[in-house]
C-alpha cells in the first residue's frame, strides 16, 4: 500500500524516534476538503480496507478535527479532515461502511457537528437530556449549535414490523440479572425473531470529557476504568499511545510482562464466559466448574499484579512491577494446571447432547457479512475472519511466540464457543513459552517530555476484539484529548444481524457468546 | 384416622405436613444439585428463610393491575393446600377422600395455573404475557399425558380416587406391571414439565427472556410472592406424592393407627430423599431445551402414556 493514494500528505502517526517496531505500522494522511476525504475513504474500500473507528477532537477552540481509522494488511490508516468551524459538517461515510453510522451518529451528539448524508435523523448516545452537545469547548458558544428537534425527542424512533401476530418485547435497559443496561427492541410473531434493534448509551459517563486536560498519571487509570474486563488492554493501548506520541522505548521485558498481562486476560475472560454460555444453556455445572478455574486465576493475579483484574498492571513507559523468577516457575505451573482443567471440561461440553444442540446452529453469524464489515475479535474469527493483531501485525514478544489464529468457519455460537477455547489453548501454550524466555531489563524507562499537540496511536487485540487508542498531549505530559474505542462498536450491530430467525428465548445465549461491553461502547 | 373429629383432625395434619414438606423438598434438591456441581450449597432449610424474608417484605401492587393480580396468590396457594388433601400421605386410607379423585386434583391445578398465567398477563409486561402463554403452552400438552396416566392407573383399581388405586397397587403384586411402569416414565417427563424443571424451564435463571414460571412472577413481592413460591414448592411435593403414591406405594399405612402411620411417615421420608436427589442429578445432568423442542418432550410423555394405557389391555386383561 502507497498512502499517497488515499489523500495528501501521507505520514507516520507517530512522533519520530519512537518505537515503530514496537506498535502496529499507521500512517496519516490528511485530506484538503470533503471531496478528498470522500474519495479517499472510497479507495480504502476499493482495496479491501475495513473501518476501525471514527471520533471527532478540539484541536483548540478555532479547528475541530474528525479522525477517522482504517485498516488494511499494511498496517492503520488515519484520516484527519479538519472542519469548518462555521459550518460544523463533516461527509458522512456510512454508504461506504455501513459500520460508520453509529459512530457518525455518536460525534453528531457529543459535538454537534451535522453528518452530510447521514439518512439515520436518531440521536445515539445523546437520550434526549443533554441541552447541548457536551463536547463543545468552553470558549465556543453553544449557541452556533443548530437545535435539532428530533434529537431531542424523548422517543426512540425504533424501526416496526407490521403484519398479522407481530408485535413487540422491549428488554432493559433494566435487566432481572445484575448485567450492564441496555435496551432491546425485539419484533416477534410467536416465540420467533423478525427483527432486534438495539439502544445503549445508559452507561454514557463522559469519558471523552473527563480525558481533558488530566495529568497523564490518572488518564492511564481512567483509561483502565472504561471497561474493565479489557482493563489491560486498554491500558496497552493507550501507553503504546502516549509512547508514541512522546518517543519513549519501554524496555523490552516490560513488552513481554505487558502482553503476559493481555493473555491472562484473554484467559481470565474466556473461561468466565465458556462457564456463562453453559449456564445460559441450562448447565449450571459448566458455571461452577468454570467459575472456580477462572477464581483460582484471579487469586494468583492478586498475588502477583495485585488487583484481580489487572488494573493499572500496564502504565505509559513499561508495566508497574517486575516478575522474580519464583513468580515465573508458579504462573508456568499454574498454566498446565488451567490446561488439564480446560480439556476436561471441554470434552464434557462437546460430548453433552443436550448442550451441543442449544449451540449448534444458534446465532448464525453470516461470514459473508462478517468479511464485507471486516468483523474481528472472537466473533468474527467464529465467522471464518483471519482478524488478529498478534498474527496479523505482530509487536514484540508476539513476532518471537507467535500465535495462531483461532478460527471457526461456522458462525453459530457452537463456534464462538470452539473460538475461545482455542484461544485459551493457544493462550497457555504462548504464555508457557514467553515466560520460559522472558528477555532481562528493566521493566520501566521514563517517558521522554512530550512537547504540545503531539499525537500517538495504540492498537492492541484485546480478549474482545480489537482496541485502539488515541492520545493528543500537551506539554507537561498532560493529556489534551484521548479516544479509547471499543470493539463492541463494531460488533454490536453484527449482533442485530445475526438475530432474526432465532426464538426470543435463545437472544440471551447469543448475546452471551457475543459478550460485547456496554460500558466501553457508551463511554 | 376415621370418623369425624379424627378425619379433620387428619386434614389438619396433613395440610402442615405438606406446607412444611414443600419448601423442605426444594431446599433438599437445591442441595444436592450443589453438591453435584462441587460447590458449597445453601442449607437444607434456605427455602424456608427465603419465605419468612418475603412475609416481612413489603408487598407492591404494580400500577394498572387489576384484582386479579392481588387474588391470584391466594387462588394458586389454597388451591395446592386442598389439592393436598386428594392425595393419599402417609395412609391409604386418609381424609380427604369424600371429597374428590383424582381428576378433581387435575382440574385444581388447571385452575391455579389459569389463575398464574391470567394475573401475569393482567400485569401487562411482555416478560408476563411471554411467561403466561408458554405455561398455558406447556401445560395444554401435558395435561392428555396426565390424564392417559391416571386413566391407566383407573383400569388397575377400576376407581379414579387416589387412594383406592394406591391400596390396589399396595396390596398387589409386588412386581410392578408393564402400565405402571410406562406410566411412571410418562409421569416422570409430565412432572418435570408441570413444575418447570430443567430441562423444560430453568428454576435458577436470571434471563427474563428464557423464563416460564419465573416470568409469571417477575412483578409479584412480599407476602404475595412468598405464597407464590410456597404454592410451588407444595406443587412440586404433591406431584412426587402422587407419583410415589400410585407407582410406589410400599410403606404406606393400609390401616388407622399411629404406629402405622409413623412408620409410613418415615417410608415416606425416605422415598422423599430419594426421588429428590434423583430429580437433582437428572437436573445437573441435563440442558435446558429450545422451547420448540418443548412439544417434542411433552409428545415423548404423551407416547410412554399411550403404551402404558395400552400394554395394560395386551398384557394385563
Amino acid at each position: 500500500m502507497n498512502p499517497t493514494e488515499y489523500g495528501p500528505g501521507p505520514e507516520p502517526c507517530f512522533t519520530p524516534g519512537s518505537p515503530t517496531k514496537f506498535v502496529v505500522p499507521c500512517s496519516r494522511v490528511t485530506p484538503d476538503s470533503s471531496a478528498d476525504y470522500l474519495s479517499g475513504v472510497n479507495r480504502v474500500l476499493n482495496r479491501g480496507g475495513r473501518l476501525v473507528s471514527l471520533w471527532g477532537s478540539w484541536a483548540d477552540e478555532r479547528a475541530p478535527v474528525l479522525f477517522s481509522a482504517f485498516s488494511d494488511a499494511e498496517g492503520l490508516l488515519l484520516f484527519r479532515l479538519g472542519i469548518s468551524a462555521l459550518e460544523r459538517t463533516f461527509p458522512s461515510i456510512a454508504f461506504l461502511f455501513p459500520l460508520a453510522n453509529r459512530l457518525e451518529r455518536a460525534v453528531r451528539d457529543l459535538y454537534g457537528w451535522d453528518p452530510e448524508g447521514l439518512p439515520d435523523p436518531r440521536p445515539w448516545l445523546d437520550h434526549g437530556l443533554w441541552t447541548r452537545p457536551p463536547m463543545v469547548p468552553p470558549g465556543v458558544s453553544p449557541a452556533e449549535r443548530p437545535v435539532r428537534e428530533d434529537s431531542f425527542s424523548e422517543d426512540y424512533r425504533f424501526v416496526r414490523v407490521e403484519g398479522e401476530g407481530v408485535h413487540e418485547i422491549p428488554v432493559g435497559p433494566v435487566h432481572a440479572g445484575i448485567i450492564e443496561p441496555g435496551h432491546f427492541r425485539f419484533q416477534v410473531v410467536g416465540e420467533k425473531v423478525l427483527r432486534m434493534e438495539e439502544r445503549f448509551g445508559f452507561t454514557h459517563k463522559g469519558v471523552r470529557s473527563l480525558f481533558r486536560n488530566r495529568p497523564l498519571g490518572e488518564a492511564i487509570s481512567l483509561a483502565g476504568r472504561i471497561s474493565g474486563d479489557s482493563t489491560v488492554a486498554y491500558q496497552t493501548a493507550f501507553s503504546d499511545a502516549v509512547e508514541s506520541a512522546t518517543g519513549s522505548v519501554p524496555p523490552l521485558r516490560a513488552r513481554w510482562i505487558r502482553s503476559i498481562l493481555l493473555e491472562r486476560e484473554r484467559i481470565a475472560n474466556h473461561l468466565g464466559d465458556l462457564g456463562a454460555l453453559g449456564n445460559d444453556a441450562g448447565f449450571g455445572f459448566g458455571q461452577i466448574q468454570f467459575g472456580r478455574l477462572k477464581e483460582e486465576f484471579l487469586r494468583t493475579n492478586q498475588q502477583m499484579f495485585g488487583h484481580r483484574y489487572l488494573m493499572d498492571a500496564v502504565i505509559p513507559g513499561g508495566v508497574f512491577r517486575d516478575l522474580g523468577p519464583g513468580e515465573i516457575t508458579v504462573l508456568r505451573k499454574e498454566c498446565s494446571r488451567v490446561k488439564e482443567g480446560v480439556l476436561e471440561l471441554k470434552t464434557i461440553y462437546d460430548e453433552h447432547g443436550g448442550l451441543q444442540d442449544r449451540f449448534s446452529g444458534t446465532g448464525w453469524l453470516d461470514p459473508m457479512l462478517a468479511g464485507r464489515w471486516g468483523l474481528g475479535g472472537v466473533v468474527g474469527r467464529a465467522s471464518g475472519q483471519m482478524y488478529d493483531l498478534r498474527h496479523t501485525h505482530p509487536v514484540p514478544p508476539y513476532d518471537k511466540v507467535r500465535v495462531p489464529v483461532s478460527i471457526s468457519r461456522r458462525g453459530d455460537v457452537a463456534a464462538r464457543v470452539q473460538v475461545r477455547f482455542q484461544e485459551i489453548r493457544h493462550s497457555l501454550s504462548f504464555l508457557d513459552s514467553v515466560l520460559e524466555s522472558m528477555p532481562d531489563g528493566s521493566f520501566f524507562n521514563p517517558l521522554e517530555e512530550s512537547f504540545s499537540g503531539s499525537e500517538g496511536i495504540g492498537w492492541v487485540e484485546g480478549w474482545r476484539g480489537e482496541v485502539l487508542c488515541w492520545v493528543r498531549l500537551g506539554t507537561g505530559l498532560t493529556v489534551l484529548d484521548a479516544h479509547c474505542h471499543d470493539p463492541s462498536w463494531i460488533l454490536w450491530p453484527a449482533l442485530e444481524q445475526t438475530i432474526p430467525g432465532n426464538l426470543v428465548a435463545d437472544f440471551p445465549l447469543i448475546n452471551k457468546s457475543f459478550n460485547l461491553s456496554y460500558s466501553g461502547h457508551d463511554l | 384416622m376415621s370418623g369425624g373429629a379424627g378425619s379433620v383432625l387428619g386434614s389438619f395434619f396433613q395440610i402442615v405436613l405438606v406446607g412444611v414438606l414443600g419448601p423442605l423438598l426444594v431446599g433438599w434438591v437445591n442441595w444436592v444439585r450443589g453438591v453435584l456441581s462441587n460447590r458449597k450449597p445453601p442449607s437444607v432449610i434456605q427455602p424456608f428463610r427465603d419465605l419468612f424474608k418475603l412475609f416481612r417484605k413489603e408487598t407492591i401492587r404494580p400500577s394498572g393491575t387489576s384484582a386479579l393480580f392481588g387474588l391470584a396468590p391466594y387462588v394458586v396457594f389454597s388451591a395446592m393446600v386442598v389439592a393436598s388433601l386428594l392425595i393419599p400421605v402417609v395412609s391409604t386410607v386418609s381424609g380427604g377422600r369424600a371429597m374428590g379423585d383424582a381428576i378433581v386434583l387435575v382440574g385444581l391445578f388447571a385452575l391455579a395455573r389459569v389463575f398464574m398465567a391470567l394475573a401475569a398477563m393482567d400485569t401487562g409486561t411482555p416478560f408476563g404475557g411471554m411467561g403466561g402463554r408458554r405455561e398455558m403452552m406447556v401445560g395444554f400438552l401435558a395435561e392428555p399425558a396426565t390424564i392417559l396416566v391416571l386413566f391407566t392407573t383407573y383400569l388397575l383399581s377400576h376407581s379414579t380416587m387416589t387412594g383406592v388405586t394406591s391400596e390396589v397397587v399396595r396390596e398387589g403384586s409386588v412386581l410392578p406391571t408393564p402400565s405402571l411402569v410406562f406410566g411412571a416414565l410418562a409421569y416422570f417427563l409430565i412432572l418435570l414439565g408441570e413444575n418447570s424443571r430443567i430441562p423444560i424451564d430453568n428454576p435458577a435463571t436470571h434471563l427474563e427472556l428464557t423464563m416460564i414460571h419465573e416470568a409469571m412472577l417477575l412483578e409479584y413481592s412480599g407476602r404475595n410472592l412468598a405464597l407464590m413460591e410456597w404454592g410451588s414448592s407444595i406443587k412440586l411435593l404433591l406431584y412426587l406424592l402422587l407419583g410415589i403414591s400410585f407407582f410406589l406405594p410400599w410403606g404406606m399405612s393400609g390401616s388407622p393407627g399411629w404406629q402405622g402411620d409413623l412408620l409410613a411417615l418415615a417410608a415416606l421420608g425416605g422415598k422423599l430423599v430419594v426421588a429428590g436427589a434423583a430429580l437433582a442429578l437428572f437436573e445437573t445432568l441435563m440442558a435446558k431445551l429450545r422451547i420448540f423442542r418443548v412439544p417434542e418432550f411433552m409428545t415423548l410423555a404423551f407416547l410412554l402414556a399411550i403404551l402404558g394405557f395400552l400394554s395394560h389391555f395386551i398384557l394385563e386383561v
